[in-house]
């Protein structure tokens, strides 16, 4: 896997139309599925552009992926639903533009899991992807054909979005480095909203230098989402290979019950490795996590019911034949959602109307606040938390995909994070039968250096992110 | 207990057509979902507030001058039906 440097070098001696020309080709070439849509012409037009006039940004000429949940002007998003069907989105997302002005190259959409709503990628109206080390595996979802495209050396970068774990748990299962960072760092403008207060889109690579570089490019505020916060920092600074002094907490709410115990080995031998680069640990409690998954579903539902709202046909995608209004919307919405989208709408619509509100909806809010003080007040004592990403490795295609809370259980580690709202980096630390096990590195509000620095050095003292798949 | 009743409610509150087949393969696999959400029940939420947001937000203002948005053709362009310039809409009735 090339490096955004390696790849730079390799632009000035050749041209940016070669290397495009060349992951076009690899992505043509691979049976692991993980674009829904190539943007091969506008791709190498825009390589050739490059290549003519010069371009000094710092992603000038390299390739990228982007989750298609997020707008591309000119490029279908589908969002992996057939309720998007031929919708071409009129303008860019914030990430987007940011990226074009980087010199960045659009060479694809990403395959995902239907509106975000998975662990897997099964639930694509595309097809699953399939994971680069195991084909018979899952990649990780909800940004599963991301982290595949990174993994397989389809693209080397590409972005996600996080709403319960959706970056971090395929990089843990595709062996690549993930992060999602503090709520409100980067724009949602353009990020087809699936649970708007718990998401952010999140950069992938096969780095932790090249994560930090992608998350520069696209991290700042932007007047167009009100959400969005004044003053990312520059944060590719925060790349010392240095953990002298940093105190690390172990959440023992984390390695619980259910985990696999080579994920737990690997995650505890990552620990004693940072120890002996100079940091300390000590194990923290944080006693409201064992309800935060039941938390995150019903937050994540209630929103998700409001937010998919829209999909009706009438102004972009899918349009069966007309009846009243009522009939109609009734109608699109069945033809055009999936199973899994359509329990969520379900139950997050139960979750709000009149009877269940408080035992649901406002019971989670406030279980929403009591884990946030569990972060604060675990916060006084260390820098990072440090924990699993998932509880085991890529788990088979079909495997849980027939029994959905079995799919909700493998978010457990993940979850508390975003109702939280604090960054979390997932990293490479080991493999279990030759799969690839992620560990997170959880920051306080706004402190991706933190989490960056501790990752970095981890990487610069191990080969774990040298490790491949096929 | 989501019922079968209920399911037709809560699929015409989100307007969302569910055949009997559909009510049938959904109502167990909603259930077990609820029986597991119900396990907040037994956490101490007593004078707890609920958390809409992770960070303190405030109405964001800004001048009141135009800027540049969608053409009638840009925003017309997904729109399967449209007509006149306008996008069509089945009937009310």
């Amino acid at each position: 896997m090339a490096s955004i440097n390696e790849l730079t070098e390799r632009i000035h001696a050749d041209s940016s139309e070669e290397i495009v020309a060349e992951y076009l080709g690899k992505i043509t070439k691979s049976k692991l599925n993980a674009f829904i849509t190539v943007s091969k012409e506008s791709a190498l037009s825009q390589a050739q552009e490059i290549d003519a006039k010069g371009h000094d940004g710092p992603l000038a000429g390299i390739p990228i992926a982007i989750k298609d949940n997020i707008s591309t002007k000119g490029i279908r998003t589908t969002c992996a639903s057939r309720i998007l069907t031929g919708y071409i989105p009129p303008y860019d997302a914030h990430v987007i533009e940011k990226l074009k002005n980087a010199g960045a190259v659009i060479i694809g959409k990403t395959n995902m899991d239907e509106f975000a709503m998975g662990s897997s990628t099964e639930t694509s109206f595309y097809g699953p992807t399939l994971n680069p080390w195991d084909n018979t595996r899952v990649p990780g979802g909800s940004s599963g054909g991301s982290a595949a495209a990174v993994a397989g050396g389809e693209a080397p970068l590409s972005l996600g979005s996080d709403t319960g774990g959706s970056v971090r748990c395929p990089a843990s299962f595709c062996g690549v480095v993930g992060l999602k960072p503090t709520y409100g760092v980067i724009s949602r403008y353009g990020l087809i909203s699936y649970a708007n207060s718990l998401e952010q889109i999140g950069p992938f690579a096969s780095s932790v230098r090249d994560v930090a570089t992608l998350f520069d490019v696209i991290a700042g505020h932007d007047p167009r989402d009100s959400t969005s916060v004044k003053g990312a920092g520059n944060y590719s600074l925060a790349l010392e290979n240095d953990v002298k002094g940093l105190k690390i907490g172990i959440p023992e709410e984390y390695f619980g019950e259910g985990i696999d115990r080579n994920v737990e080995k690997s995650v505890r031998d990552a620990i004693n490795t940072l120890e002996e680069l100079g940091a300390t640990s000590t194990e923290v409690k944080m006693p409201h996590t064992k309800y935060a998954l039941s938390a995150y579903y019903i937050i994540a539902m209630s929103e998700a019911s409001s937010n998919l709202a829209r999909f009706d046909g009438m102004r972009y995608g899918l349009r069966t034949e007309d009846q009243d209004w009522h009939t109609t919307f009734s109608h699109v919405r069945a033809a055009g959602f999936g199973d899994e989208v359509k329990r969520r709408i379900l139950l997050g619509t139960y979750a709000l109307s009149a009877g269940y509100l408080d035992k649901y909806y406002l019971k989670a809010l406030k279980i929403r606040t009591l884990i946030k003080q569990d972060f604060e007040r675990t916060f006084k004592d260390v820098d990072v938390l440090i924990a699993p990403t998932m509880p085991y490795p890529a788990f088979k295609i079909g495997e849980k995909i027939d029994d959905p809370l079995s799919l909700y259980l493998a978010d457990v580690e993940t979850v508390p994070i975003n109702l939280a709202g604090v960054p979390s980096l997932s990293i490479p630390c080991g493999t279990s039968g030759g799969l690839p096990i992620g560990m997170q590195v959880i920051g306080k509000h706004f402190d991706e250096a933190a989490i960056l620095r501790t990752a970095y050095t981890f990487e610069e003292n191990t080969d774990f992110h040298k490790t491949e798949g096929s | 207990m989501i019922g079968k009743k209920d399911l037709e409610h809560i699929g015409w509150l989100a307007r969302l057509e569910l055949s009997e087949e559909d009510k049938e393969k959904y109502a167990p696999k909603l259930n077990s979902i609820l029986d597991y959400f119900g396990e907040i029940d037994k956490a101490d939420t007593e004078g707890v507030e609920p958390l809409y947001h992770v960070l303190p937000m405030s109405n964001v203002f800004r001048e009141d001058v135009p800027i540049k948005s969608l053409t009638q053709e840009e925003a017309l362009s997904n729109a399967p039906k449209n007509q006149d310039g306008f996008i069509k809409a089945p009937r009310m009735m």
